[in-house]
């Protein structure tokens, strides 16, 4: 199964998904630079990994939403390929249109870097069929935007749909977020963002491998 | 031609930002302080003398840009 990762000015998580990718894989994903017009067209699976592309400027993942390969990487959505944003990845799906609503600055004007605990919500998703349904994983944080926020109707849309994926645990939402949502799908649920980082929570040496099971999902779903 | 855009949170959502500088408001003795919305300013130069297509430009430039209208809403001034 073939894969990419964007590589946006100030990615910082791009290798991190890299490596997780080769595992699951055994191939090397394609690096594809923002500026680059297409991602290669035999690839299943598209990350938009975590950092701070383009400093943040304006509003977090604005400007990397307006990058020329975003504008295949919308293309490739809508025909079916499945895209994970992660963290900065997850602001770039929201400011490109791609999932709905918006992050903001987190309640408690922070940014937050530890790991905290996770609930998975819904199991029916390429994502998420490897866990197990209330499940409760670990994975770590790093964010000062991560306070997700839609209007009443499309939060009740989300959850009403088994559109929220991954909840903080019970007393450990780091950013305010509306209904503690750590992470979404959206409607054809081909395109999920996350804040917390799974790909950082792969190898038993840096902590439990919680994140694992998300990369072999989509290596079963998508392979 | 040149255009100044105010962008600000829409009413009702959360500004923990302006909240933070309303309390050190407070904290400096300005009691009179009540709620702070915080905001940003952007100046833009444009080439375009007529004031109705300037408005039309940068109406949408704030839509598909300068503003995240799911959470931010923006006023637009123009100068000659």
């Amino acid at each position: 199964m073939k894969t990419a990762v964007i590589v946006f000015p100030a990615s910082n998580r791009d290798r991190d998904a890299a490596v997780v990718l080769e595992q699951v894989t055994g191939q090397k994903p394609y690096m594809v630079w923002h500026a680059d017009s297409e991602v290669p067209s035999d690839v299943s699976l598209i990350v938009i990994p975590g950092g701070f592309s383009y400093g943040d400027y304006l509003r977090c993942g604005a400007m990397a939403a307006q990058s020329r390969i975003m504008r295949d990487v919308k293309a490739k959505a809508e025909k079916g390929v499945a895209v994970l944003g992660i963290c900065n990845g997850f602001q770039v799906l929201t400011e490109s249109g791609l999932l709905p609503g918006a992050l903001m600055r987190n309640a408690d004007l922070k940014f937050v870097s530890r790991d905290v605990g996770v609930v998975v919500e819904e199991t029916q998703s390429a994502f998420t069929r490897r866990y197990n349904k209330g499940e409760r994983v670990v994975y770590p944080v790093a964010h000062g935007e991560g306070n997700y926020y839609a209007d009443p109707e499309t939060i009740a849309r989300l959850e009403g749909e088994g559109r929220v994926l991954f909840r903080y645990a019970p007393g450990e939402n780091p950013n305010g977020s509306v209904n503690d949502i750590a992470g979404i799908l959206n409607e054809k649920r081909n395109v999920m963002g996350l804040m917390p980082h799974p790909e950082c929570a792969c190898d038993p040496l840096l902590g439990a491998p919680d994140g694992l099971p998300m990369f072999q999902g989509l290596v079963e779903a998508l392979g | 031609m040149k255009a100044r855009v105010f962008v600000t949170l829409k009413n009702g959502v959360l500004d923990p930002q302006g909240k933070a500088i309303g309390h050190a408001l407070n904290g400096l003795g300005f009691g009179q302080v009540g709620e702070v919305r915080q905001g940003k300013v952007i100046d833009i130069e444009l080439n375009e003398r007529d004031e109705a297509k300037a408005r039309a430009s940068v109406k949408d430039m704030c839509e598909k840009l300068l503003a995240n209208t799911i959470i931010e809403k923006y006023e637009i001034e123009l100068k000659g």
